[in-house]
């Protein structure tokens, strides 16, 4: 039972995404875009980041960069969930920080394996 | 920390189909951007903003679509995706048949959606449209054609994570073996193994580890993915000499993919892989500690299934940009703003025939429109809120009434509350009625994008002005008049606005202007559709109608001439052309706005244009009447159509044999109708006298005679039809504090009636 930040600009993914975790027992915040994130992870405890790539104002990999930059969260599982899969996003993702990359469309099932397996590191 | 799953899952658990409706809304939106974004494009000058926006809106959609299974929707918004990508990238440019066609695309997307989500309609052939796409984004094809694969998603889970362990053992770089010497070493040690296609035979070696116990983890890690090959100790399960531990492998997973399976519990420096035997001739034997990450074909870095690698080509390959753009300060996709004024743009390519330039938004900082700034609420959440405070209005009016007898001293708090109570209503009114109002621009959007077609249909040169977008107006109104508009901007097209040799020949500008205004005027909306056009010639139509049978004579105004186009019949079948459509004339415009409670007036000025004027109530839920009283019986009068009210004298009375009775007003003999007649209601005095209310309704006057004027006041309106039936002479009903039930006449039927 963990807390997860879904990050994501389409309201219909973060529903599904947010629908997905809490029915495996999670507590999903819902953050718009990488700016939201940004301003809702200091006021609760959040223990994975699922974020998605393309958003406007401030974009995925961007978001991870701020995360990192930040001591609280260096340590904090960040995901990157998106349709782009070439390899210089995954370098990029990689530099940037990110703790994990998976393509969508993403079997529910596959998503919260992961996400477990990534917490019980 | 143990796994949070606790019950099996499977697929099937998890039913997607309740977030559809979000994902069609949003499509919806993302398309109507998209749309708004492709037609202001300035071919000439791109702006990189809106290329990004409109790649997002696709972007976005095909997101969706995949993640619900709507193949034809991902496949085709993929390979739009594929032209925006290089577009926005600068590797091509832009074209006015790239705009057509990505304008034709949503097009074909809007129905492919619509088909989704009504679950009906037939299938939509698209295949020639995606090759056409791919054509264009291939152009001017220095790098080769994109291998795009026809199928966007993965057929199986795409699978998931490399983690990066954090390095807690200090890691001494492996010495990188030859590769032959340590195949063979090993080789001797393993043994061979029998290889099916594909796979090869692996030496791992992990290490050094504080713990035996933390490579076995990795094996079980293995061991827990089905089809992922075989894994076995060739140690004892004990650390060697430089605490190493030793597995044999069998896979057909590429080293990479090993990497990033095992790294979940070590660091990557302490992996090495040797391929022993290899059945795939040109297997990638890469050595861990050169550090390369190869990924799975299905383009997921990290876990995979095996049986969805093979045959799975890349997902298109785009030439190197290093960093994904942060995307901050563009204009988010849902946001179509225009001001209140807008300016007419420079016209665009002179390609063959259309050539369509668009009012341009000159307001680009709207800022970002926040999801958690609105809310989406179904309208009948809405309609059933209007419904019950109207109700809570007849209550107050009742009680208001009740309570006007009161004495004030005695009841001094009582009549202070029912004054309160009133002031409340009438504000939560106010506000609830302020809730279904939104602008215009939801009627306004659509045009730009007609225009073009029809620019390109009709030959002509058109440009679309539009003011007051920001005009507000009852949703159910919006909705009523979007019909009536579109056929008057048509008719502007088709029949006002000339050629463009035409108009270079009279001195005019080439392009053609249509304008769309809205504003408030008192209690109500006027819009207007005007046009630079020919205008109307007065005799033509003073001709056209007496060959028509309709009664004219020279003595009729301009505007009584002009308005004979919405005569029925006024427009003959060989006139309509296929842009105005056959049968939805000009007649059947004005029937309408009428039965909105609204008017529609023309104006023109020969050979330079023509004006529609559309003047409509803010909302049809409240209307301010005046009441009357005829015998025992109230009558609301809709206070819009009243001029004024008279007291009659029976001499102003003259019986004309036969076809009624008029009475003078001034300079004008006005037919006087007698409500206590036409509805049938004994009168009260036998009094020929009484008090005239002239209204006017449809270009015409009348004078109705009542016994009483009863008040002026704001009506809750009440559908007769829907309560009753519909009963002619009436539009309405309401109740009154009272609680009695007072019908709402219907003026243009007066009027008409008098008419005969």
């Amino acid at each position: 039972m963990a807390s997860i930040l879904a990050v994501d600009d389409s309201a219909s993914m973060r529903q599904m995404v947010s629908f997905t975790l809490r029915n495996s027992g999670h507590q999903v915040i819902e953050a718009i875009d990488g700016q939201d994130a940004l301003e809702k992870i200091d006021t609760v405890q959040v223990d994975l980041v699922l974020t998605d790539q393309n958003m406007p104002r401030m974009d995925g990999l961007t978001l991870v960069k701020a995360l990192r930059d930040n001591d609280r969260y260096r340590r904090t599982p960040i995901l990157v969930l998106t349709t782009e899969s070439s390899d210089e996003m995954k370098q990029a993702g990689r530099a940037a920080g990110a703790t994990g990359w998976m393509v969508k469309p993403f079997d529910p099932v596959r998503l919260v394996e992961v996400i477990g397996k990534v917490l019980s590191r | 920390m143990s796994e949070p799953q606790s019950r099996t899952m499977s697929s099937g658990e998890f039913d997607l189909s309740q977030f559809h409706d979000v994902f069609f809304e949003e499509a919806g939106d993302n398309l109507a951007s998209m749309e708004s974004l492709l037609l202001a494009l300035d071919i000439e000058q791109v702006d990189d903003e809106t290329l990004n926006a409109i790649f997002r809106c696709a972007h976005s959609i095909k997101g969706g679509a995949a993640t619900f299974g709507f193949q034809d929707v991902a496949d085709l918004t993929h390979v739009m995706e594929t032209l925006l990508d290089r577009l926005r990238r600068h590797e091509l440019s832009i074209t006015v048949g790239m705009v057509d066609t990505l304008l034709e695309s949503g097009d074909v997307l809007r129905q492919l959606l619509a088909i989704r989500q009504s679950g009906s309609g037939e299938a939509i052939e698209v295949s020639e449209l995606v090759a056409r796409i791919r054509a264009l984004a291939q152009g001017d094809a220095a790098a080769p054609p994109l291998a795009v694969a026809p199928r966007v998603a993965a057929p199986e889970a795409p699978a998931v994570i490399a983690t990066q362990a954090p390095a807690d053992a200090v890691v001494q770089p492996v010495p990188e073996s030859s590769r032959d010497e340590g195949a063979e070493a090993v080789s001797d040690a393993m043994g061979g193994a029998s290889l099916a296609a594909g796979e090869r035979l692996l030496e791992v070696v992990v290490g050094p580890l504080e713990q035996p116990r933390l490579a076995d983890d990795l094996a079980d890690l293995f061991s827990e993915i089905p089809g992922l090959g075989s894994i076995s100790p060739l140690d004892d399960g004990q650390l060697d000499a430089q605490r190493m531990r030793r597995f044999r492998v069998v896979t057909s997973a590429s080293d990479g993919d090993l990497l990033d399976l095992f790294t979940f519990h070590v660091a990557r420096e302490q992996v090495q892989i040797t391929t022993v035997q290899s059945d795939t001739p040109d297997a990638p034997a890469e050595v861990a500690a050169a550090q390369v990450e190869t990924t799975a074909e299905d383009g997921s870095w990290g876990l995979f299934d095996t049986a969805s690698k093979a045959g799975q080509p890349d997902a298109e390959s785009a030439p190197a940009e290093a960093t994904p753009r942060a995307d901050s300060g563009s204009p988010p996709a849902s946001v179509v703003a225009a001001t209140p004024a807008t300016v007419a743009a420079v016209p665009s390519v002179p390609a063959a025939g259309a050539a369509v330039s668009q009012a341009r938004s000159t307001d680009k900082s709207q800022g970002a429109n926040l999801e958690s700034s609105t809310i989406r609420v179904p309208i009948e959440k809405v309609d059933q809120l209007i419904n019950l405070v109207g109700e809570l209005v007849i209550t107050q009016a009742m009680l208001a009434q009740t309570g006007q007898h009161l004495d004030t001293m005695e009841h001094q708090r009582m009549v202070a509350g029912l004054t309160d109570l009133e002031r409340n209503t009438r504000m939560l009114q106010e506000a609830v009625m302020a809730i279904r109002m939104i602008p215009m621009t939801a009627v306004f959007n659509r045009f730009p994008r007609m225009l073009r077609d029809l620019a390109g249909k009709l030959g002509k040169k058109l440009e679309l002005h539009t003011i007051g977008e920001d005009t507000e107006l009852d949703k159910g109104l919006i909705e009523k008049i979007t019909d009536p508009l579109t056929h008057l901007v048509r008719n502007a097209a088709d029949h006002g606005i000339e050629m463009p040799e035409d108009r270079l020949a009279a001195g005019k500008p080439e392009i053609g202007t249509v304008t769309l205004a809205a504003a408030h005027q008192g209690g109500s909306i006027v819009i207007e559709v005007r046009d630079d056009g020919r205008g109307l010639n007065r005799d033509k139509l003073l001709r056209k109608a007496a060959e028509r049978g309709l009664q004219v004579s020279e003595s009729m105004s301009d505007q009584e001439v002009y308005g004979l186009i919405f005569e029925p019949g006024f427009s003959t079948a060989a006139e309509v052309t296929d842009v105005s459509g056959r049968g939805v004339g000009m007649d059947v415009v004005k029937r309408n706005i009428t039965a909105l409670g609204g008017s529609v007036e023309i104006d023109s000025t020969e050979g330079q244009g023509m004006r529609v004027s559309v003047r409509l109530p803010l909302t049809l839920a409240i209307m301010d009447g005046m009441s009357v009283g005829v015998g025992d019986e109230t009558y609301i009068v809709p206070l819009a159509s009243v001029i004024e009210s008279i007291h009659l004298a029976e001499s102003d009375v003259k019986s004309v044999g036969g076809s009624g009775r008029l009475v003078q007003v001034r300079q004008e003999y006005l037919p006087l109708m007698q409500l206590d007649q036409l509805f049938d209601v004994p009168r009260q005095t036998a009094q020929e006298g009484g008090i005239m209310i002239v209204v006017e309704a449809e270009g015409g006057r009348v004078a109705l005679l009542v016994d009483e004027l009863i008040g002026q006041h704001q009506v809750v309106v009440k559908n007769l039809e829907a309560n009753y039936r519909k009963v002619p002479g009436v539009s309405g009903a309401t109740i009154l504090g009272d609680g009695r039930v007072a019908l709402i006449l219907d003026v243009s039927w007066l009027v008409r009636r008098a008419r005969h």
